[in-house]
């Protein structure tokens, strides 16, 4: 027997995408009319770029594809915990802590970009593994606990990395000691393959095989959710932890597993964007915005790991987009336009019930008519 | 002459997405009586009563006040009509007096002060009148149900009310309790006052009400005189079909002890005290041991700590002579105890799970439905659809529907199936007919008993007296805490229990 297709307006994944897209539009409109109070005259030079820049060129694709990589890991960080009923804010930090343990089996032990990689996981499940042991051992709320990790873990790594002459640039023969080496002088080998893709991109300098990576792990968060016991598990203790506790899971040990997994998620993110050659760990005083940006992209996803590709995709395409508006408006600005369409795009929630209703109300129509 | 309605629910249809649930509805309170209001859950008697009361917009129908067509939109609006409602559930401020509850929301002031004098001149005044005894200055969280329950009536009097609504009064009171309540309903009957009964037990309705109006799924099955019908009448009228009310059962035959508990003590989540203050029995295979008692004097936490769900301070409890005491739930599980949970909500089910998976919620991790860590559909929607079959389950989409959408009753059923096909040695089933309608419960009794009859040891914690009279093989009373009396079913009385459960007497003090 064949299963009846649901009704249009019952397709609870249909109205999630619908949802996902009518936010973007209203995002974009909103954005273009911030441009227009501030730049009346570049306005439609501005959104264009914004919107175009993406596409224009294989370089700037690449670029897309190689900053989507990263906010994807920390997207499906955020995603994972939150799909186990956690709100794991905590991103930034397991963020920079992946991103130290990356740099330090690259420059100071002279260790290939696989290891690196791997040890970049390690940092970050180290880092998610705090705020689980006091949620699960003490109940102590882990957003709290993950926000003060997350200056934790960034003072800690400046003055570790601060105090590592050997990891700074100013010891591979380059002027500034506010940053760590660049890879190409310290050990090329650390280098995350382009594996052909930069042929691919036209050349592009920013592609390399890291967003292949993060879907091939995206794919794999999604079966250990929807196809394993461990995944029945953890969704049931996010879903009813009274339930959970009924049916004898060890709600404890899960709160515990689900923080380290999505730490070493932001943590491999870390790796793999400081790992592509291209940027270097400058020492600052504020906690890595890419962790954090990880939340609306799990949001826009409605937590689902193959959206959260889609949603990274689309965020970085906006960044992108953003940088090439300069100089026509200032790099704050661009943010503030890109915070604007990001915050808007996070209300997919929001826009889900409108849509569920509108749908509702033809239906009514309808059955009035008849 | 066209008779004399105070409240009239003319044609009321109300739906929400995907039911209707009430569907072209009249219910006509004639001034001066007691109208009852039956039907199954989900037939739509709370839908409706909400709709009176001003908390949902009907799509059709009109409601008349004195022969007027009124707008209640709003309770505010219900409240000014003068009509009062006593809730299941009660809605009073734990931390403050009697007094104070009752005069909430309307309070007298002067220059911003409260003036209390006067209010508790009339409070005292309508309680003597009416016979409810309150004590104004009494701290609502220190006193019994029962008087909790007299402050809300006390509440719609001081409003002035004179249509009073009651939405399942007794399901919290002790059968002396419900006798008064019968006797304060009779009262304002006398006075002139309109009241709409809504409950599921005939018993009750057949003692006070004049006429009954019976729903079943969201549609009007008529009004009656009471005086003119029987129960098995209004029982058809309510589900449909003929419906027995005694449990057939054999004479139990009890073997060895499966459950073995000795001086347990169980610390309270909500007060300093122990909520279980060293408690000790057994359950015997092929019986059916009932503990009965009024909600709050520790059933509850007794449950969790025989089912591992807080752990115990005190005392030992063995499961087929295994220690168990402290062993995790899992453990207990293998060791094969099945647990139908008081809260099907909280604890039976995982709500936004579908039925399928929510089937395999105890046993996902055996070798049957899982191969190496991945969960095997194909086996786990085989085994469930035989669940849903062998029990009919009832759901719009099978293996495939959410749970959070099914009725109270098929959810219950799925977490009975889901128990006893666990094939325990032990069943410890806490209120498995709790807000369900006849048909239900009647089904659940039958499987209590199938289960006894297979040889384990059925240990049922109940709230309702029927039930515990129906289908019990030994009964043990609980009050505060520790159990005062065993009785044999066939030996005793409700009203014997009653005052066991009340606290009015204790077997051991009897003795000694």
């Amino acid at each position: 027997m064949k299963k009846s297709r649901k009704p249009l307006s019952q397709n609870a994944a249909l109205i999630g995408v619908l949802a996902s897209l009518l936010s973007i539009v209203i995002g974009l409109l909103l954005g273009y009319l911030l441009l227009v109070i501030l730049n009346p005259g570049a306005s439609a030079k501005g959104m264009a770029a914004m919107l175009g820049t993406g596409i224009a060129s294989l370089d700037k694709f690449g670029k897309v594809l190689y900053q989507a990589a990263p906010l994807m890991m920390c997207g499906l960080s955020v995603g994972f915990a939150f799909k186990t009923g956690l709100f794991n804010i905590g991103a930034p930090g397991q963020y920079t802590m992946g991103t130290f343990f990356a740099l330090v089996c690259a420059i100071q032990f002279q260790l290939p970009w696989y290891l690196c990689l791997l040890a970049a996981m390690i940092g970050g499940a180290v880092w998610g593994i705090f705020p689980g042991l006091f949620k699960a051992l003490f109940n102590v709320n882990e957003v709290i606990t993950s926000i003060m990790f997350n200056w934790i873990g960034m003072y800690l790594v400046n003055l570790l990395i601060a105090n590592m002459p050997t990891m700074l640039a100013s010891a591979w023969g380059a002027s500034n000691s506010d940053r760590t080496a660049a890879l190409s002088s310290a050990n090329p080998g650390a280098i995350i393959p382009k594996g052909g893709l930069d042929k691919l991109f036209g050349n592009s300098s920013w592609i390399n095989i890291s967003v292949l990576i993060t879907i091939v792990v995206a794919i794999v968060i999604w079966v250990v959710l929807q196809k394993t016991t461990f995944g029945y598990e953890l969704k049931a203790c996010g879903l009813n932890k009274d339930a959970s506790q009924y049916a004898g899971i060890n709600a404890k040990r899960n709160i515990i597993l689900s923080m380290v997994i999505a730490g070493a998620l932001s943590g491999l993110g870390g790796g793999i964007y400081y790992l592509a050659g291209t940027v270097q760990y400058v020492i600052e005083k504020s906690v890595l915005a890419m962790g954090f940006n990880g939340i609306p992209v799990a949001l826009l996803a409605n937590s689902n790991p193959i959206g959260v590709i889609f949603s990274a995709l689309f965020i970085s395409y906006i960044q992108v987009g953003g940088a090439a508006m300069q100089p026509e408006y200032s790099p704050e600005t661009t943010d503030i336009v890109i915070a604007v369409i990001i915050y808007l795009a996070a209300f997919a929630l929001l826009m889900r019930g409108v849509i569920s209703k509108a749908f509702a109300n033809r239906k009514q129509k309808e059955a009035a008519k008849k | 002459m066209a008779e004399d309605f105070v409240i009239e629910m003319l044609h009321i249809t109300k739906e929400f997405p995907g039911i209707k649930a009430n569907d072209d509805i009249t219910l006509q309170l004639r001034r001066g009586e007691i109208h009852a209001l039956l039907g199954e859950n989900g037939a739509g008697k709370s839908t409706l009563m909400s709709v009176l009361f001003g908390l949902y917009q009907p799509e059709k129908g009109v409601i008349k006040k004195d022969g007027k067509e009124v707008r209640i939109k709003d309770p505010n609006d219900a409240n000014r009509l003068g009509i009062g409602m006593v809730h299941q559930h009660f809605k009073l401020v734990e931390c403050f007096t009697v007094l104070d509850n009752i005069i909430l929301g309307v309070e007298e002031t002067r220059f911003g002060f409260l003036r209390k004098d006067e209010a508790r001149k009339k409070v005292v005044a309508l309680s003597e009148k009416y016979g409810l005894r309150v004590d104004p200055d009494a701290l609502v969280e220190d006193i019994s149900v029962g008087m909790q329950q007299r402050v809300e009536i006390l509440k719609m009097l001081y409003r002035d009310n004179d249509i009073l609504i009651f939405d399942e009064p007794t399901a919290v009171l002790t059968p002396q309790e419900i006798d008064e309540l019968m006797e304060i309903m009779r009262g304002f009957k006398a006075e002139g006052k309109s009241i709409l009964f809504i409950t599921h037990k005939l018993n009750e309705i057949m003692a006070v009400a004049d006429r009954c109006t019976v729903l079943r799924k969201g549609r009007c099955m008529g009004t009656v005189d009471i005086a003119s019908t029987t129960k098995e009448e209004l029982s058809r009228m309510m589900v449909g079909r003929d419906v027995s009310f005694a449990v057939e059962k054999k004479p139990a035959q009890p073997g060895e002890p499966i459950l073995e508990v000795e001086n347990l003590v169980v610390p309270s989540k909500v007060h300093k005290n122990d909520a279980v203050k060293g408690v000790s029995f057994q359950a015997r295979a092929g019986e059916i041991l009932c503990i009965a008692g009024i909600e709050g004097n520790g059933q509850s936490e007794l449950v969790y700590g025989i089912t591992g769900l807080e752990k115990v301070t005190g005392g030992h409890i063995r499961l087929c002579g295994q220690d168990i005491t402290d062993a995790p739930i899992r453990e207990r599980s293998k060791a094969g105890m099945s647990h139908i949970p008081e809260d099907r909500h909280k604890h039976g089910l995982v709500l936004d799970y579908t039925l399928g998976q929510n089937m395999i919620l105890q046993r996902y991790w055996q070798p049957q439905f899982q191969n190496h860590g991945f969960i095997r559909k194909a086996e786990v929607e085989q085994y469930a659809e035989k669940l849903i079959r062998q029990y009919d389950v009832r759901s719009g989409q099978g293996v495939d529907t959410i749970a959070r959408s099914m009725s109270g009753g098929n959810q219950q059923k799925a977490i009975i199936a889901r128990e006893i096909d666990k094939e325990p040695q032990l069943l410890v089933a806490v209120q498995p007919t709790r807000g369900l309608d006849v048909g239900a419960i009647e089904y659940i009794h039958k499987q209590l008993v199938a289960e006894r009859d297979a040889g384990r040891a059925v240990l049922l914690i109940s709230l309702e007296l029927d039930e515990v009279m129906n289908l019990s093989d030994r009964i043990l009373v609980m009050y505060e805490g520790e159990i005062v009396g065993e009785f044999d079913p066939a030996k005793t009385t409700v009203q014997e229990l009653g005052l066991y459960m009340a606290g009015g007497k204790k077997q051991g003090e009897a003795k000694a």
